[in-house]
């Protein structure tokens, strides 16, 4: 059987809903959830990359360079404010996280 | 069979899997771990799609710097991860019923795609349209031409979340006695301008 775009396509849903399940099931632990949102991200990437080699197209490659950028700027602040939050609470519980709640 | 589709059902499987191990690991340690793996393996799958260039991107970027830094927060912050996992079975059920019908949506999506009538050749016509040549010259070719303002736009973003983790953890402590460059470049109490008349020294 050939591998088409289908199969690609395929995989990364199972990725993209095994990282929002991952997200619903540790919901107490930040580093979980990023590592989840990590997931998320990769199965998009995966999704753009396919497509664009597919479609015989590389912007879909760009993009998904873009997709990279943002995600690695985005656990690297994460991560800041999570050593940070871990500083001021000794905690890194999502329920402790309600100090800016009006 | 063929060599592709094997290595093909290789890498799935053991992404799958290993994404799997990351969301349901006990140790947070281990978690980061089969992260890495999972990168790897997807790495594994962009080279058998043909985008050698991103598959080793993503080595570098992920399994180099943002596994690595999961790894360091981890280690570094003593935190009783038992404690957090409570509640693990209680969000279960629900979690299981929200991502199976996630999944038989994307699913379903995925199987009744098709592309549509014009399509390929606007897909031909846009920029990145050609891929005779190496991934990665290809790559370059559009990326510093059609797409120079979101290159540079990566930058920035990059540029921002540097100075903002930095600004974020760093700490200054009360008792340590800095160097304090300014308030010593910008004294004015200790100096003194002697003019010298040249032949007679001061």
């Amino acid at each position: 059987m050939d591998i088409g775009l289908s199969h690609y396509l395929t995989v990364a849903a199972i990725l993209f809903t095994l990282g929002t399940l991952g997200i619903f099931l540790n919901r107490k632990n930040v580093i979980v959830i990023l590592m989840s949102v990590e997931l998320i991200l990769l199965a998009v990437n995966i999704n753009l990359v396919s497509f664009s080699a597919f479609l015989g197209n590389l912007t879909g490659q760009v993009f998904a360079l873009l997709v990279l950028t943002v995600a690695a700027a985005e656990a690297a602040i994460g991560l800041a404010i999570l050593v940070v939050f871990y500083r001021n609470r000794g905690s890194i519980a999502v329920e402790d996280i309600n100090a800016m709640k009006g | 069979m063929s060599v592709a589709a094997a290595f093909f059902y290789l890498f799935a499987f053991v992404l799958v899997a290993s994404a799997f191990m990351v969301i349901s690991s006990r140790n947070p340690v281990q978690s980061v771990l089969f992260l890495i793996l999972a990168f790897v393996n997807a790495a594994g799958l962009f080279i058998l799609i043909g985008a050698e260039f991103l598959a080793l991107i993503l080595v570098v970027v992920y399994v180099g710097a943002v596994a690595v830094l999961f790894l360091f927060v981890v280690m570094m912050l003593d935190v009783d991860f038992v404690e957090l996992r409570q509640g693990f079975l209680q969000y279960l059920p629900v979690g299981v019923v929200v991502g199976l019908i996630f999944l038989a949506e994307l699913v379903l999506v995925v199987g009744a795609w098709v592309t549509g009538p014009g399509v390929s050749s606007a897909v031909k016509s846009s920029p990145g349209g050609i891929a005779t040549e190496s991934n990665v010259r290809a790559i370059a070719q559009v990326l510093y031409t059609d797409y120079i303002y979101f290159f540079q736009a990566a930058g920035f973003v990059l540029l921002v979340a540097m100075i903002g983790a930095i600004v974020l953890t760093l700490r200054h402590k009360v008792n340590v006695r800095r160097q304090n460059i300014t308030a010593q470049v910008t004294r004015s109490s200790t100096i003194e301008v002697v003019k010298v008349r040249p032949g007679q020294g001061l």
